[in-house]
C-alpha cells in the first residue's frame, strides 16, 4: 500500500452549473478510480444527468475542473475538446443512432473520421463490437429496424468501438420498454465485469445493488452522501436520501 | 381554317427542327448548371448559418429573403441592363444562369436549414460525444438527413426553377421560347409556339411523374 | 459609390417614373386580386377531382395537373396570346394572362390542396361518414378545413409565387409594374425605375417571405 495512489480516470473538482439564475449543480467533487462502476441516483432534477453532460462537456460547466486520466477537459481547444471526447464515451437516454446510416456505418463513422481508422480496421472494430453487444448479425440493418433495446446496444457499440477510458450512461434504459431493459443491462454487467470504467445515470435500483461499486446520491445540486451500495441501501444516513429510497421503492411496488 | 394546319405544320416544323433542337439543349444545360450549383450553393449556406454567428447569418437571412421575394425576371433585368452602366458586362445565358442559381440557392438554403433547426438536438450531441468536430457532425451526420426528408421539397424547387429558363427570351438567351417566338414571327404561324409547348413536355413532364414517385418513394421515411 | 447610386438609385429619375410605376403597380394589384381567386377556385376543383376515389375522375384530373405543371407560364401565356389570334380568336393581354394563370395555378393549387387532403387521417372521413354527414358535407365540414389548415404554409407560398410570376405579363405587353418599369428604364436609360420596380414588389412580398420562414420552421419542429 505504499505506492503512490494511482491517478483517478476521471476527476471532477469543484464543478459548478448555472443556467441563468438557476444554480443546478455546486461544488461536485468526484473521483472515479480505473474500472470501478459509479452509480448515482436521486430525483429528477437534482442535476445528475447535467453532472454527466459537463464530463464530455455536452454541458458548459460554470466553474471547476474536470480530468480524464490527468487531462484537462476544459480550457482547452476545440480540436483538443474533439480528441478528449474519443476518451469519454457517452449513452443517451434516447440512443440517437444516426437514422440514416446502418448499424455498421453508425458504429464505424467517428471511427474513420474522429480517429482516421482505415475502412477494414474500423469495420472489424464494429464488428467486435456488436458481437459484444450480440448484434453482430444486425450490422446491415437501419437503426428504423430495430427494437429500442437493441438500438440501446448499438448506441453502446458505438462508443466502445473508440476505445474509450470511461463510459458514460445517462439514463440509458428509461426510453425502454420494461422487457427490453435486461438486455441493454446484460450488455452493461459484461462490460463491468471487463474492467471497464463507467458512470451510470439511472433508476435501476436492482442494478446497483449488484454491480456498482459506489453509489452516489445527489439532490439539489449537491452530492449529499455516497458509499457502497450495502451503506446507501442498506443504511442510509441522511434524511433526504432515506426518503428518495422510500419513495423508489414505494413506487416499484 | 384548319387547326392542325396552324399549330402543327409539318413543312414550318421541319424547317425549324434543327433551331428547336439546339434551344431543347440549351435550356437542358442552363438547366442542369443552375440545378448543380443552385444546390450547392444553398447547402453551403445552410451549413455557414449553422455555425451560429450573426455576421454570418445576417447577410445570409437577408440574401434568402430578397432572392425568395423578388420576381426573378426584375433581377434579370436589373443585372442585364443596369451593370452595364458600371462597366460590367455580362452575356445573356450568364445573367439568366446567375440569377436563377441564386434564386434557387435561396429556397434550398431555406429548406435545408429549417430541417437542421429542427433535426433533435441529440443527434448533434452523438456526434460531438463520440469526437467528431462540428463540421464532420454536419457533413456526415446532419446533413444527409436533411437531404433524405427534403428530396421531394428540392425535386419541386429545382423544376419549377429550371423551367424559369425561359426568362431567357426576355434578355435574348437562345432558349426554346425566344427561338420559338422569332421562328413564329418570321413564319407567321403558330406552329413553333406549339413546338416549344411539345419541348418542354418531353423534357419536364417524365420529370414530373419523377417527382411524383420521389414524393411518395420519401413520405414515410424518418 | 456615386456611380452605383446614380445608375440604380437615382432619385429624379425615380420620382420622374413614380407616377408611372404606380398605375403599373395597380394593374398588378388588379391582376393578382383576379388571378389568384381563379387559380384557388380552380386549383380546390381539381385538387377535389384528384382526391376522387374513381380512377376515371382521378387521372384526367393528374393529367391535367402534371401537364399544365411541365409547361413553363410563359411559354403558356404567349401561346394563347400570340397563337389564338391564328385561329381568329383575339383577346386582350389582361384576358390571356388571366387564362394561362388559370391553367398555370390551378395545376400549382390543385396539388396543394391534394396533399393536405391526403394528410388528414382517413379515420375523420369514416367518422364524419359514421355520424350522419353525406360526402359532400364531409369532403366541405371535416376533411377540406382541416386539410387547408395543413397546407397553409405552401398555399401562402403560391400566392408569393404567382405575384411574382404576374411579372411575365409584361412579355405581352401588359401595362403591369415591370412593364412599366421597364419602359421607364428604355426612355431614361437608366436603370432605377426597375429598382424602384423591385423595392416596391419587396414592400409587399417581403413580409409574407418572412411569415412563410417562420412557418416552415414551427412546422418542421411539430412534426
Amino acid at each position: 500500500m505504499s505506492a503512490p495512489q494511482p491517478l483517478p480516470t476521471l476527476e471532477i473538482t469543484a464543478l459548478e452549473k448555472r443556467f441563468g439564475d438557476t444554480q443546478v449543480l455546486r461544488s461536485i467533487d468526484l473521483k472515479v478510480a480505473n474500472g470501478e462502476l459509479v452509480f448515482v441516483i436521486g430525483p429528477s432534477g437534482s442535476g445528475k444527468s447535467t453532472m454527466l453532460r459537463c464530463c464530455n462537456r455536452l454541458e458548459e460547466p460554470t466553474s471547476g475542473a474536470i480530468h480524464v486520466n490527468g487531462k484537462p477537459m476544459l480550457g482547452i481547444t476545440r480540436r483538443d475538446l474533439d480528441r478528449m471526447r474519443l476518451q469519454v464515451g457517452m449513452v443517451f437516454q434516447g440512443f440517437f443512432l444516426y437514422p440514416h446510416l446502418s448499424v455498421l456505418k453508425n458504429v464505424t463513422l467517428a471511427q474513420r473520421k474522429a480517429l482516421k481508422r482505415p475502412a477494414a480496421e474500423a469495420d472489424a472494430r464494429a464488428l467486435e463490437m456488436l458481437d459484444k453487444v450480440g448484434l453482430k448479425h444486425k450490422a446491415s440493418a437501419m437503426p428504423g429496424e430495430l427494437s429500442g433495446g437493441q438500438q440501446q446496444r448499438v448506441a453502446i457499440a458505438r462508443a466502445l468501438a473508440l476505445d474509450p477510458k470511461v463510459m458514460l450512461f445517462d439514463e440509458p434504459t428509461s426510453a425502454l420498454d420494461p422487457e427490453l431493459v435486461g438486455s441493454v443491462l446484460k450488455v452493461m454487467r459484461d462490460l463491468r465485469e471487463g474492467g471497464m470504467t463507467m458512470i451510470v445515470v439511472s433508476h435501476e435500483m436492482q442494478f446497483a445493488r449488484e454491480a456498482a461499486d459506489r453509489v452516489v446520491f445527489m439532490d439539489g445540486g449537491v452530492i449529499v452522501e455516497q458509499g457502497t451500495p450495502s451503506e446507501i441501501f442498506g443504511n442510509p444516513r441522511s434524511e433526504r436520501l432515506r426518503a428518495f429510497l422510500s419513495r423508489v421503492s414505494g413506487e416499484a411496488a | 381554317m384548319d387547326f392542325g394546319n396552324v399549330f402543327l405544320n409539318p413543312d414550318i416544323i421541319a424547317t425549324y427542327m434543327p433551331q428547336m433542337i439546339r434551344a431543347v439543349w440549351v435550356t437542358i444545360w442552363i438547366s442542369v448548371l443552375v440545378v448543380i450549383s443552385g444546390l450547392a450553393l444553398g447547402a453551403f449556406l445552410a451549413g455557414l448559418r449553422a455555425y451560429q454567428k450573426r455576421w454570418l447569418a445576417w447577410p445570409i437571412v437577408l440574401f434568402a429573403d430578397l432572392m425568395r421575394a423578388l420576381p426573378p425576371l426584375v433581377l434579370m433585368l436589373i443585372l442585364f441592363f443596369g451593370l452595364p452602366s458600371l462597366g460590367v458586362i455580362l452575356s445573356d445565358w450568364f445573367v439568366l444562369y446567375l440569377v436563377l442559381t441564386l434564386v434557387l440557392a435561396a429556397f434550398v438554403e431555406e429548406i435545408f436549414w429549417a430541417t437542421l433547426t429542427s433535426l433533435p438536438r441529440g443527434q448533434w450531441e452523438a456526434g460531438a460525444a463520440t469526437g467528431l468536430s462540428f463540421n464532420q457532425v454536419l457533413v456526415n451526420v446532419i446533413f444527409p438527413q436533411a437531404v433524405r426528408t427534403n428530396i421531394p421539397q428540392l425535386v419541386n424547387r429545382s423544376l419549377t426553377i429550371s423551367k424559369m429558363t425561359a426568362y431567357g427570351s426576355v434578355i435574348g438567351v437562345k432558349e426554346i421560347v425566344s427561338v420559338a417566338g422569332s421562328a413564329q414571327a418570321f413564319s407567321g404561324s403558330a406552329t413553333p409556339l406549339t413546338m416549344a409547348a411539345i419541348a418542354y413536355l418531353i423534357i419536364f413532364f417524365p420529370a414530373m411523374l419523377l417527382s411524383r414517385y420521389v414524393e411518395n418513394r420519401f413520405q414515410y421515411d424518418h | 459609390m456615386d456611380t452605383i447610386i446614380n445608375a440604380f438609385f437615382n432619385i429624379d429619375i425615380m420620382r420622374q417614373a413614380a407616377p408611372l410605376l404606380l398605375k403599373g403597380a395597380w394593374v398588378t394589384l388588379q391582376l393578382c386580386a383576379v388571378v389568384i381567386v381563379l387559380g384557388i377556385s380552380g386549383g380546390l376543383t381539381l385538387g377535389l377531382l384528384a382526391s376522387s376515389k374513381n380512377a376515371a375522375v382521378r387521372l384526367p384530373a393528374f393529367l391535367f395537373i402534371d401537364f399544365f405543371r411541365a409547361i413553363p407560364p410563359l411559354i403558356l401565356l404567349i401561346l394563347i396570346y400570340a397563337g389564338l389570334p391564328f385561329i381568329g380568336i383575339r383577346v386582350p393581354p389582361f384576358v390571356a394572362v388571366c387564362i394561362a394563370f388559370l391553367l398555370n395555378n390551378s395545376a400549382y393549387f390543385a396539388e396543394i390542396f391534394r396533399s393536405g387532403i391526403k394528410s388528414v387521417s382517413r379515420g375523420q372521413t369514416e367518422a364524419a361518414r359514421a355520424s350522419g354527414l353525406s360526402p359532400a358535407q364531409t369532403q366541405a365540414f371535416v376533411i377540406l378545413p382541416q386539410a387547408v389548415r395543413n397546407v397553409l404554409p405552401d398555399l401562402l407560398s403560391n400566392v408569393v409565387e404567382i405575384v411574382k410570376l404576374t411579372s411575365i405579363a409584361s412579355v405581352v405587353s401588359l401595362t403591369e409594374l415591370l412593364y412599366s418599369a421597364n419602359m421607364a428604364r428604355a426612355v431614361t436609360y437608366n436603370s432605377s425605375p426597375l429598382v424602384m420596380a423591385a423595392l416596391m414588389y419587396l414592400v409587399v412580398l417581403w413580409p409574407l417571405v418572412r411569415v412563410i420562414s417562420r412557418f416552415q420552421r414551427g412546422l418542421s419542429i411539430s412534426s
